[in-house]
């Protein structure tokens, strides 16, 4: 369970987060909706301690990560794997490398193991035999489940989507959608995704909570976000450009 | 980081002493003999030349490339990737740059020093009236170890400079693409300025003129 408890974040005058409360139940996929610039990302970079808050708590299965620096929070993190915007993945290495590269630093196994690791973590997100190519020769769908890939190498028990679907044609923005639950299903994994794609937010959430200025103002399933009063949720989900939140 | 920047090294260095040779003939003109032209050339690469132009050329090759590459790791998220992994990207990305820095800058000190002395000599043999013979003679008469420690202990100084100064601006690194062009701009003017300074100190630590 991942537990967030009053949090704040400001950078120079902007005040990002204004005391987010929010609760990721075990096993559980909540997805966190918001404006673009809402402060969605930070959120996430928050949980895996890229940014550290200016107050507040983050509780990671009992545990404050807030204050946890060196050997201490990589310990955390491990238990984490991450899905950036844009795959993130490096250049540099090939995409058995990139992969792989969690398991050749941290787990004491041998080289024949891990190839046999990532090539089976290539083909549950449907990318059999591309270990040798570089990120460049990839599809942006393709980087996407790469990133996917990585992130579930280590077998972790917490996912952090970072806009799955974003830059993705519909179809493909599916097939991710299709796995994200594939990987709840049979891993049991405790996932956090951000996202203003509600195609995809509704079909991989448990429950949704919408980030509106720096506050967590709606919580609850799909089926209840898609019947919510609340006009700012409701202009949101119906993509309106007139209401409470202004377009520009 | 240190063969790609080779032929460059090579051409910067070879213009340099045949330039060093013409200058230092002028200026001996009425004054010195001719037979002290190679040991002028020669200290004049070894304990300066050698060292400042081999570091400023690959400030501008390799410190560049360091601050681009970080920097576009930076700004696409694959530091926060390695973050997320466990990774820390210090031991990653700065610690083998800089460990290339400090072994590759003298070595290509020493190439670029011979290929400026040849370049005197090229010149001194074609254009000065000089023989090889008495030109390498001087060279060899006035060529101190101290000389050669000096030049080296300073590019020691320079590889480290331009490694940490291409990281630092590359880790630092924000705003897309104009920020990474940023950057390699400031790693480049940062790390000459550094350079230049550190050379005046450390000459005037080891030759005790200050």
């Amino acid at each position: 369970m991942i537990e967030i408890h009053r949090l704040h974040k400001k950078f120079g005058k902007n005040q990002v987060l204004k005391g987010v409360n929010l609760t990721i139940p075990g096993g559980d996929t909540v997805v966190v909706i918001g404006r673009s610039g809402c402060g969605k990302s930070v959120l996430l970079k928050h949980i895996i301690g890229l940014i550290k808050p200016d107050a507040g708590e983050i509780l990671i299965e009992g545990q404050d990560v807030v204050n946890l620096n060196g050997d201490d929070l990589y310990a955390v993190r491990r238990k984490f794997g991450m899905l950036f915007q844009g795959a993130a993945l490096f250049d540099s290495m090939t995409v058995a490398e990139n992969v792989g590269l969690g398991l050749k630093e941290h787990a004491k196994i041998t080289d024949k193991k891990i190839r046999e690791i990532v090539e089976e973590k290539l083909k549950m997100v449907g990318l059999s035999g591309v270990g040798h190519l570089k990120p460049a020769e990839l599809s942006g769908g393709m980087k996407k489940r790469v990133g996917l890939a990585r992130a579930i190498a280590m077998d972790p028990e917490f996912i952090l989507y970072d806009e799955p679907t974003t830059g993705l044609d519909p179809i493909m923005a599916d097939a991710i959608n299709d796995l994200i639950i594939d990987l709840k299903e049979k891993l049991k994994i405790t996932s956090i995704a951000v996202t203003h794609d509600m195609v995809s937010a509704y079909k991989i959430a448990d429950r949704i909570a919408m980030l509106y200025e720096g506050e967590i103002i709606f919580s609850g399933t799909p089926v209840e976000t898609k019947k919510t009063e609340n006009p700012i949720v409701r202009q949101f989900i119906e993509g309106r450009e007139t209401g409470p939140i202004k377009a520009i | 980081m240190g063969v790609n920047s080779l032929p460059l090294v090579f051409l910067t260095s070879l213009f340099t002493g045949a330039v060093t040779s013409v200058q230092a003939a002028y200026q001996f003109t009425d004054l010195l003999s001719m037979r002290y032209l190679g040991s002028a050339v020669s200290k004049a690469v070894i304990i300066e030349l050698g060292p400042v132009l081999t570091a400023l050329v690959v400030t501008g090759r390799v410190g560049a490339a360091i601050a681009a590459e970080i920097g576009t790791m930076r700004v696409t998220e694959q530091i926060d990737a390695l973050e997320t992994m466990a990774l820390n990207p210090v031991e990653y990305l700065v610690v083998p740059r800089f460990i290339g820095g400090l072994i590759m800058l003298p070595v290509l000190t020493i190439f670029a020093n011979l290929i400026a002395i040849l370049g005197g000599l090229g010149v001194a043999v074609s254009f000065l009236n000089i023989t090889s013979h008495t030109f390498l003679t001087s060279v060899r008469s006035f060529f101190e170890m101290t000389d050669l420690w000096a030049g080296l202990t300073k590019s020691f100084a320079f590889g480290a400079i331009i490694a940490i100064v291409g990281c630092y601006q590359g880790f630092n690194t924000s705003g897309g693409a104009e920020g990474v062009g940023r950057s390699t701009t400031k790693a480049v003017v940062v790390a000459s300025v550094m350079i230049l300074i550190s050379d005046y100190i450390l000459a005037s630590l080891i030759f005790g003129t200050s």
